[in-house]
């Protein structure tokens, strides 16, 4: 079942078109790499699929359906640095962030909803730091933190964007287990991902981006040097070089 | 003539006490939104309009100054937002340009209506420092329901603040509309602004929302409770600010609100439970110390060092 297709989406920031005629389809139970080099439209890619970028053109549907039909089974993780951590709250207060749709609009989480996003933090490991300020917590733990508000949504399709970036190897690996488990329980996930070395290991499906759609499909059959090589362009050669 | 006035005084002293919770509160929602001074180009903006209002009905109502006051505060809002979106300028300087066009024009024509007959009587100088005391009851209950009703606006919708200010991207993602929240968030922000204008003055206005937020920092682990503090702050400094320039004929009122917001700002930097000085201070003492003692217990064990 295909539970993605994006349509000739092109888009802008600016003058500079970062985004020309991308289209793909998605299947249902799939774990999708999102690659391609800095400035390749990775992020702008998530958000004008997800309505938080505007698109200069094509379209975007969701389980055949809109995006303002399916929010409720779209999950998002932005990048970790786009929030201010400083911000007064604990991870428990940022977990329930997850459930605000479910909890209702001016309305107040009660104790079931307390309880389940425990229980998230609890499959994130971070259940002893349930009460913590989130500024007080690594930035490994604070991307756990993000996943497990991820998790408490209950979503079938999940858009994150680089949530491997500067954790260390146990977050890393706590991470991939939880999106082995959803990938298990028949949902999707699409992962913007930077290290080209774990990328057969981590992801059944792989997305080569550079502006536009560079190769899409089984990361066996798609994620080849060729492809990877007209990807990155001159920037990879220049790396194996040095 | 005396009694009479220390009735209207406590009045005074009811408003004043619930525009600087509503000033408080609103504050933190800036302070979140890095827009801190945003509210203080706002209230600079003001001015234009709250004399342009008084110019067209030729005397002093409240009611209609404010809403000149909320238009020209808007249209403030406006240019800024325009500047930055349409051309290489960032924000910082737009709102200083803004600021200080506005605040330009305010004065001129503040002393265009000084210079004719009925412009002496007109009070308008009280826009620029604030004069609580010269609020009539009418102003007071105007203010208060207006201050009452942004309260409402914040605490009702808290959890909704919570998500637009900490992780916008992720609050549009679940259906919450952001365009909604920066319309009701400009709109607050400005009413507070121009109910406060008349007491606090156009100048000042901006220190009871950016101190209070500012001091609440210092007691606070959640957004709620930080809240909570920055609107009892805003509102101490209210009632403080006001009653101390009662005591003297003619004081402006804002100076001595800015002064009462700061004696607790520096009350909580340095006695706050969170991050203050003398907790920061203990704490450090208190490692140095486990420090030395672990050190002379090494020694005491006859392990060498070195």
């Amino acid at each position: 079942m295909t539970v993605l297709e994006v349509s000739n989406v092109s888009a802008a920031y600016r003058k500079n078109l970062v985004l020309q005629d991308v289209r793909f389809q998605v299947e249902n139970g799939t774990l999708t790499g999102i690659i391609g080099p800095n400035g390749a439209g990775k992020s702008t890619l998530l958000k004008v699929m997800l309505g938080l970028h505007p698109r200069l053109s094509g379209s975007v549907s969701f389980f055949g359906s809109s995006l303002g039909r399916m929010k409720t089974r779209i999950g998002y993780v932005p990048q970790r640095g786009s929030v201010d951590w400083d911000f007064p709250a604990d991870a428990l207060d940022v977990v329930l962030m997850g459930l605000y749709g479910r909890v209702g609009w001016l309305k107040w989480p009660n104790r079931r909803h307390k309880e389940l996003a425990m229980a998230a933090l609890e499959q994130m490991g971070m259940a002893d730091f349930a009460r913590r300020q989130i500024s007080q917590l690594s930035g490994g733990q604070q991307q756990r933190v993000f996943l497990a508000r991820a998790l408490v949504q209950d979503a079938d399709l999940y858009f994150m964007d680089e949530p491997l970036a500067g954790v260390d190897a146990a977050t890393e690996k706590a991470i991939m287990t939880t999106l082995q488990k959803l990938k298990q329980a028949g949902k999707t996930v699409m992962v913007v991902h930077h290290d080209l070395q774990t990328v057969q290991e981590y992801f059944d499906h792989v997305l080569l981006l550079n502006r536009t759609v560079v190769a899409h499909g089984k990361t066996e059959e798609v994620f080849t040097r060729d492809n990877v090589f007209r990807a990155y362009g001159g920037a990879l050669r220049w790396i194996r070089e040095a | 003539m005396e009694i009479l006035w220390s009735a209207n005084l406590q009045w005074v002293l009811v408003s004043m006490l619930f525009l600087g919770m509503a000033a408080g509160t609103i504050g933190c929602l800036s302070y979140w939104k890095r827009q801190s001074l945003m509210s203080d180009a706002l209230s600079h903006a003001a001015l234009p309009g709250g004399v342009v209002a008084f110019m067209l009905l030729g005397e002093k109502q409240l009611p209609a100054m404010i809403a000149g006051a909320a238009v020209s505060s808007l249209l403030g809002a406006f240019f800024i937002q325009m500047i930055r979106s349409s051309s290489r300028i960032k924000e910082d300087t737009a709102m200083g340009m803004v600021l200080s066009v506005f605040f330009g024009l305010g004065i001129m024509l503040v002393t265009m209506v000084n210079r004719t007959g009925n412009g002496n009587q007109s009070g308008l100088d009280s826009f620029i420092f604030g004069q609580a005391a010269s609020m009539v009851r009418k102003d007071v209950f105007t203010m208060l329901a207006l201050a009452a009703l942004v309260l409402l606006v914040v605490f009702l919708a808290c959890k909704e603040w919570k998500l637009f200010l900490f992780d916008p991207a992720f609050a549009a993602g679940l259906g919450l509309s952001m365009r909604l929240m920066n319309s009701v968030y400009l709109a607050v922000l400005v009413l507070v602004i121009v109910i406060g204008i008349q007491a606090v003055g156009v100048i000042l206005m901006a220190a009871l929302l950016i101190i209070p937020p500012a001091s609440a920092r210092y007691w606070t682990k959640s957004f709620r409770s930080m809240l909570a503090v920055a609107g009892l702050f805003g509102g101490g400094a209210g009632v403080s600010g006001t009653l101390f320039s009662s005591m003297g004929a003619g004081w402006p009122t804002g100076p001595f609100i800015v002064l009462a917001a700061s004696f607790l700002f520096l009350i909580s930097l340095v006695f706050g439970v969170e991050k203050g000085l003398l907790v920061r201070a203990f704490q450090l003492w208190i490692q140095r110390r486990r420090l030395a003692e672990s050190e002379t217990a090494i020694i005491g064990t006859g392990v060498k060092r070195g």
